[in-house]
């Protein structure tokens, strides 16, 4: 499980993990559930149907499958699994029934979201897994622990019947040990703020917390960065500049604003380690994350492993 | 900037002087500083255009709560105090949205305390009015059209919810009314109506077996909550709709002004052009885009290559590391500004019509009202 504030790049975090963990051979699935359509657009492909589609090869021979859930379709599949509904499925659909279902009780999307996880993580093929590792892109850090635990508030709802087994299934599952939950953060307050009380929530919760990973990170700063402005004139006419007043001053004032900007994310980042942690940071590309720079953050994610 | 040169310059005190608009609605992609923007256009238009202000925030940041007053979540709106309005007679109020309390007072509002207590009671209701996702997009109209309603205030400026998507926000009554219209509920409702024991007595062999289904899946128990829960609420949907409708037809009047917020990044720039093209279908007024946390070099005649070929030969030299470090953060800085403008200049082309302010990033998070001041000051004087 791959969370974050909205904003942070979770969508681009989930998916170098993805290409990571398919290393070497292995086979994974990416997963998303909010109907964003993050991952096509990630890696510049047509919209993902509801279906397991090859997204890309990784590193080794490995493979990257992708999946895009639609909680209506996963409803019909749900249905259509237990009770061979055929013909009657459409007529729920008709009656409004599926409209219905997920209205009055917005929770059961999500019940079937993660029931869709489930089902794709313990599926097998022959002796072997179908996938060496599932990697759900989920909802932000304000909704991660509501969207997880729904599945007990149902269990807890329904006191008998398909969906009562189905969430304890899948409540079980996501606080065994193969679930992990990475919180993906910047260097900025909100985002920070929003890790610490998710990590919080979802341990309260009983999820098991993966690590911190830091993304669009720039190194900490190095010691003895104040410069005056009459170093900074100095400096201009050394390399050849136009050293005139307005270029010093407003190359001062910059350099003033990253040395605040700065000081700041060294604090936050102190504020993450003291959370006790693993710890990942993955560096800011300043041309945007193509597949190159997914792959690097795929290593830096796995290898950290 | 090639989204100011292209767009119409959006003119915020315009919008917040303006005696006729009394809603203003900012929304936008999570994570592009939405509570920050409303509350620095409600400060801005208590302290700088004197009108009786409400903001409605939905999950503010702790310390920008703090310093709104916010530190209890009440649900009803406090008076900000400390702020400037002492030469136009302006007010600043602001709330949090508490949506377990709202939905509460909405079955208090619309049914006698008996069935009331009979709703709080039931599981259902519980769960979904503190749990469920979806409940808070509901609530935050609901509030809003209560807001509305009091008619005290001048103006009313609203966040809107962090939601899967922008538009959940929008979607919310239209969903409620096709929920309230539809089928399902009516097939649930028949028996408590005519006072049926079994939920399907009424239902013909053709249904029996879907309803065979329902039982099997969801469980006996589950159904009877759910049904005593629909039955309980059926006697205020009548209100509760109508209120959702008023809401939404409110939202398309002229007295409402929608203000798209994004940062100059490609997701949050999608996520406000997919938002401007509903607000159009919807035939809802779309004041302009707020792009917040731009880039700005303060020098604008080195450019990036310029830069950085000078501080290497600074290095080569070995000397004056210091300034060989800020040409460096310079030619950053003037790429990332590059960057930002082609990132922006995709709303543009999909929408040059609508006006656009750029506010330029600032070094550190904005958490006291001076912070808000400054935002909104950069809003107005681009």
């Amino acid at each position: 499980m791959v969370t974050g504030k909205g904003g942070t790049g979770k969508t681009t975090v989930a998916a170098a993990l993805a290409l990571g963990l398919a290393a070497g051979g292995r086979r994974t699935l990416l997963v998303e559930v909010e109907g964003r359509q993050g991952i096509a657009q990630l890696f510049g492909t047509n919209p993902l149907p509801y279906e397991e589609r090859i997204l890309a090869d990784a590193p080794g021979g490995g493979e990257v499958r992708a999946l895009a859930v639609d909680a209506e379709e996963a409803l019909l599949e749900y249905l259509d699994m237990f009770y061979k509904l055929g013909a009657a499925g459409r007529a729920l659909r008709k009656l409004g029934a599926i409209d219905f279902a997920t209205t009055i009780a917005p929770g059961l999307r999500d019940v079937l979201l993660t029931g869709k996880v489930k089902e794709a993580t313990t599926r097998t093929t022959g002796q072997r897994r179908a996938y060496d590792a599932v990697v759900l892109d989920a909802p932000p850090t304000g909704r991660i622990g509501r969207f997880l635990n729904v599945t007990a508030e149902t269990a807890r709802l329904a006191k008998v019947g398909q969906i009562k087994t189905q969430s304890e299934g899948v409540s079980a599952l996501l606080r065994s040990p193969m679930t992990a939950v990475h919180v993906v953060t910047l260097l900025e307050e909100m985002p920070v703020q929003e890790t610490v009380d998710a990590i919080a929530e979802l341990t309260s919760l009983g999820f098991p917390v993966g690590r911190v990973i830091v993304n669009a990170a720039r190194p900490p700063l190095p010691a003895g960065h104040a410069v005056s402005s009459a170093e900074l004139r100095r400096g201009l006419l050394a390399a050849g500049l136009p050293a005139d007043k307005g270029t010093v001053s407003g190359l001062h004032a910059e350099a003033r604003d990253q040395v605040i900007r700065r000081e700041l994310e060294d604090s936050l980042r102190a504020e993450l380690v003291e959370l006790g942690l693993p710890m990942t940071e993955l560096p800011l590309l300043p041309d945007g994350v193509d597949r190159a720079g997914l792959e690097r953050f795929a290593r830096a994610l796995v290898g950290a492993d | 900037m090639p989204s100011e040169d292209a767009a119409p310059q959006l003119d915020v005190d315009q919008i917040l002087a303006d005696p006729g608009v009394r809603i203003v609605v900012c929304c936008g992609a999570g994570g592009v500083g939405k509570t920050t923007t409303a509350a620095a256009l409600a400060l801005r238009a208590a302290e700088q255009h004197g009108r009786r202000t409400v903001v409605l925030t939905i999950d503010p940041a702790r310390r920008l709560a703090q310093s709104l007053g916010l530190t209890e979540l009440d649900n009803t709106p406090r008076q900000v105090k400390g702020i400037d309005v002492e030469a136009g007679g302006g007010e600043l109020h602001a709330m949090m949205l508490d949506m377990k309390r709202t939905f509460d007072d909405v079955v208090l509002q619309h049914t006698d305390p008996a069935k009331a207590a009979e709703i709080f009671a039931n599981p259902f209701y519980q769960a979904m009015s503190s749990t469920f996702a979806g409940t808070q997009e509901y609530m935050a109209m609901e509030k809003l059209g209560q807001l509305h309603a009091r008619g005290e205030w001048d103006l009313i400026v609203v966040d809107t919810p962090p939601s899967r998507s922008a538009l959940d926000f929008l979607d919310a009554p239209a969903r409620l009314s096709r929920f309230l219209d539809g089928r399902m509920l009516r097939l649930l409702l028949a028996p408590a109506r005519s006072g049926g024991r079994s939920m399907f007595s009424l239902v013909t062999a053709s249904f029996g077996m879907f309803s065979k289904v329902v039982q099997k899946v969801i469980g006996a128990q589950l159904l009877t909550d759910l049904s005593g829960f629909v039955a309980a609420l059926d006697s205020m949907f009548g209100g509760f709709r109508q209120r959702a409708e008023q809401t939404y037809r409110i939202l398309q009047a002229r007295e409402t002004a929608f203000l798209l917020v994004a940062a100059p990044e490609p997701d949050a720039v999608r996520e406000a052009a997919y938002f401007a093209g509903r607000l159009r279908e919807e035939r809802m007024p779309l004041a302009g885009l707020v792009l917040n946390r731009v880039h700005r070099p303060a020098v604008e005649n080195l450019d990036a290559r310029d830069s950085l070929t000078a501080a290497e030969r600074l290095a080569e030299l070995g000397v004056h590391k210091a300034t060989a470090d800020v040409l460096r953060a310079h030619a950053a800085l003037v790429q990332q500004a590059v960057r930002e403008r082609q990132v922006a200049a995709r709303f543009t082309e999909a929408f040059p019509a609508v006006p656009a302010v750029s506010v330029t990033a600032q070094p550190a998070d904005v958490h006291d009202v001076d912070g808000l001041r400054t935002i909104g000051a950069a809003l107005s004087r681009p």
